[in-house]
């Protein structure tokens, strides 16, 4: 997994401390920590972990062992408008594969990745309870449904002048 | 204690709750395979990840296939441990594993000595039912440990080595699925991690996951090459394991027979680095002894603890893991430096060589003497005092390639000058040893006197972190030792925390001290195949007439002909060292 390299301000570390002290630097909270430390940072880079794995007196390779198991945790910072594209199975069985290609191909980023002015992330998820509307894509905590190759051009254009 | 009784295999054992039904069977001299389970008793080390799922039994009423690694024995329990259901999932369970395997068995470092290899053969897999996509990693070669993590079939011994006997935490499993694979933090390379290079992930490895560095090849070159003089030095520890190899029993001497090996492959010298030990004791004794004194007068400037610096895994632990205590250990190289810079030194001016044509290979029964030999620190010119280290096993393969038959060869002795040596040297591969030998000089030197008895009991023994007292004369002096990391970095806590009090601490990195090195014969766990070969480093300090290294001969013409005394400005130079904060050196690196 790469990485993007950053040093973290003092404010930063100073929080990241505060996190790991409020589940008392318990080996058991690992999870919870990072949960927090990601919802701070929005991702979790290596500085970061190093930071959990010292103050928690958690080997770092096993921190990363941890962020690199569960699939919510991620080392790439997510775009200011991350985009989720359903791929479970009524979105996809309506061409979901098909809307995902063009948002790669628009977007020139594989899954998982962020374009390089960190405006968009493209990512897929399993599902948001809307196979009526399928295929169903989310940018943000807005869903677009019903949504079509033709029409992600469209979706992209509604940011043009969004920052 | 309550008692449960099963049947396995239609044999009733009763055993105490809590045993697994892995143990139970073991008890009827069922062995039931196994690739991740792995345990070393004395070490307190059980790992059982459940992983591997080779171990799988059929317990009657119960829907799947129980671990038995993992399954707790119950009150009228029936268990098959060979079934046609059993030995079709063992066998299908195995081929997956294969399934993402190399094919590269006629060519791999671990052929003939692979637990996944020995595995296909003891369950008949005889085709590859199973293909599909293969794992790709990018193999990472350090100075001593070589990972290709193709090989790994996620066991994760090397883990609980690493993190819980060694507390060195480089080595953990990451990532999910197929993907999921062993490695240092952001896979970065061993060599940009903490790693130690104890080697024993290396010891425990059940495939060629993880190997050592192997230098055979070079030193063949050497021995081949008319212009170099090939000089050879051998560890203690390595003459009390290498018979293992040759089907000996555990504990078996071979100095005489490793000797005249060595000789047959054509070493121009074949010395000892016990030779180098004795001198270590001059100067590390002398030094602890300088310590101790001016501490005992009053100096507040002297620390304490003096600790012990001959292993190379434990100089990188506390380079990596307490540099703010770097002035504590003592500042003498080990054995195996003491004697590359004295062999290009001395050793060669009276031979009238050119320290450049001159080839100085070790035999170590351990991992990080590879990389201990290629410190900078360690080279004059980019001349390295010590250009090859070679392990306990790579010397035994090395033996087997050039047709020597070992059982047959006679005893020999070792060359002079560098081949001499006293009993307080050999003791140096057991844990104990090192401190031992330093007392039996130290207390002579300090008291005038001659000591009353050679052998210290106090010091000796197994456990992981042990004290005793030793009397100078009126003089308490205390001593601690520890062996393997995670005990190291207790005592040396206790140390920090002004919770230890003492003058001297011994500290090896591998369990039993060198005789358990990664380099060493594999000894799957069996702690009596360690103790074993301690008993039989003590029985040849016994054997031998001289036991205390300043009673040592040659050495003392050392130090009249070429050093001075011990401490002297040229000891200084060949015999000692400085260590770096490498932790700070790590976060350059970044």
């Amino acid at each position: 997994m790469t990485s993007i390299k950053l040093k973290l301000k003092d404010s930063e570390v100073q929080k990241l401390k505060e996190i790991c002290k409020s589940f008392n630097n318990e080996h058991g909270e690992l999870i919870n920590v990072l949960h927090g430390a990601q919802e701070y940072f929005g991702y979790l880079p290596a500085e970061v972990q190093e930071v959990v794995a010292e103050e928690m007196n958690i080997p770092v390779a096993k921190v990363y062992g941890v962020v690199t198991f569960y699939s919510f945790f991620t080392m790439l910072p997510r775009g200011r408008f991350p985009i989720s594209i359903c791929t479970g199975t009524a979105c996809y069985v309506r061409g979901a594969d098909k809307v995902l290609d063009e948002f790669k191909r628009i977007l020139k980023v594989p899954v998982g990745e962020t374009t390089s002015d960190g405006k968009f992330s493209i990512t897929c998820l399993r599902c948001v309870g809307a196979c009526g509307l399928a295929p169903v894509v989310m940018v943000g905590d807005k869903t677009y449904g019903r949504v079509t190759t033709d029409g992600v051009k469209d979706i992209l254009k509604e940011y043009e002048n969004e920052d | 204690m309550e008692l449960v009784k099963l049947k396995i295999d239609n044999r009733t054992v009763e055993v105490e709750k809590g045993t697994t039904i892995y143990h139970a069977a073991q008890k009827l001299n069922i062995e039931i395979p196994t690739l991740c389970y792995m345990n070393l008793k004395d070490l307190n080390i059980e790992h059982k990840p459940g992983g591997c799922r080779i171990c799988v039994v059929e317990v009657e009423g119960r829907r799947n296939l129980a671990p038995s690694c993992a399954t707790e024995c119950m009150e009228g329990m029936e268990v098959k441990t060979h079934s046609l259901r059993v030995l079709n999932a063992r066998r299908t369970v195995l081929e997956l594993i294969i399934s993402d395997h190399p094919f590269d068995c006629l060519v791999c470092a671990k052929s003939g000595h692979c637990d996944l290899q020995d595995m296909a053969v003891k369950l008949g897999v005889r085709d590859l039912p199973f293909q599909g996509e293969k794992s790709t990693y990018k193999p990472d070669f350090s100075p001593a440990i070589i990972r290709d993590v193709d090989k790994c079939i996620m066991c994760r011994r090397c883990e609980t080595m690493c993190n819980d006997f060694q507390t060195v935490g480089v080595l953990s499993g990451i990532h999910r699925g197929f993907e999921a694979v062993v490695a240092p933090a952001f896979e970065r390379d061993l060599d940009h991690s903490e790693c130690t290079y104890c080697g024993q992930c290396v010891a425990v490895c059940p495939t060629a996951a993880l190997t050592e560095v192997d230098h055979t090849k070079n030193v063949i070159a050497a021995l081949s090459d008319p212009r170099k003089t090939v000089v050879v030095q051998t560890a203690p520890a390595v003459r009390a394991a290498l018979g293992e190899e040759f089907g000996m029993e555990p504990g078996t001497l071979v100095t005489g027979k490793m000797v005249s090996a060595l000789r047959q492959l054509g070493f121009d010298f074949v010395f000892d680095t016990d030779f180098a030990a004795d001198l270590t004791i001059m100067e590390e004794g002398t030094e602890m002894l300088d310590r101790i004194s001016r501490h005992l007068n009053g100096d507040k400037d002297v620390k304490l603890p003096i600790l012990t610096s001959c292993c190379p895994g434990w100089v990188n632990f506390f380079e990596y893991y307490y540099p703010d205590m770097l002035d504590i250990p003592s500042t003498a190289r080990s054995p195996q430096q003491m004697f590359g810079a004295i062999a290009k030194t001395y050793f060669a001016e009276k031979q009238k060589i050119d320290r450049k044509d001159m080839v100085v290979v070790s035999i170590m029964p351990c991992v990080a003497k590879k990389y201990e030999c290629t410190r900078e620190e360690f080279a004059e010119d980019n001349n390295p005092d010590v250009d090859f280290s070679i392990s306990t096993r790579e010397l035994a393969k090395f033996i087997k390639q050039a047709n020597i038959d070992f059982d047959s060869l006679p005893d020999e002795d070792f060359d002079k000058p560098m081949g001499e040596s006293t009993g307080a040297a050999v003791i140096f591969g057991t844990t104990g040893g090192v401190i031992e030998a330093a007392t039996r000089t130290a207390y002579e030197l300090h008291t005038g006197k001659a000591l009353p008895k050679v052998d210290f009991d106090a010091l000796r023994g197994f456990e992981g972190i042990r004290s005793a007292s030793v009397d100078f004369n009126g003089t308490e002096i205390k001593i601690g030792i520890a062996h393997g990391l995670g005990n190291a970095r207790k005592l040396l806590d206790d140390v920090k925390a002004g919770k230890a009090d003492f003058h001297a601490i011994e500290i090896m990195a591998c369990p039993g001290g060198c005789i358990g090195g990664g380099g060493q014969p594999l000894h799957h766990g069996d702690s009596s195949v360690l103790k074993a070969r301690a008993k039989a480093i003590y029985e040849e300090d016994k054997g031998k007439t001289l036991r205390k290294s300043h009673e040592n001969p040659d050495i003392i013409k050392l130090y009249e002909e070429y050093l001075g005394k011990p401490g002297s400005e040229k000891a200084h130079k060949l015999l000692h060292t400085h260590y770096f904060d490498k932790k700070a050196k790590q976060v350059l690196l970044d």
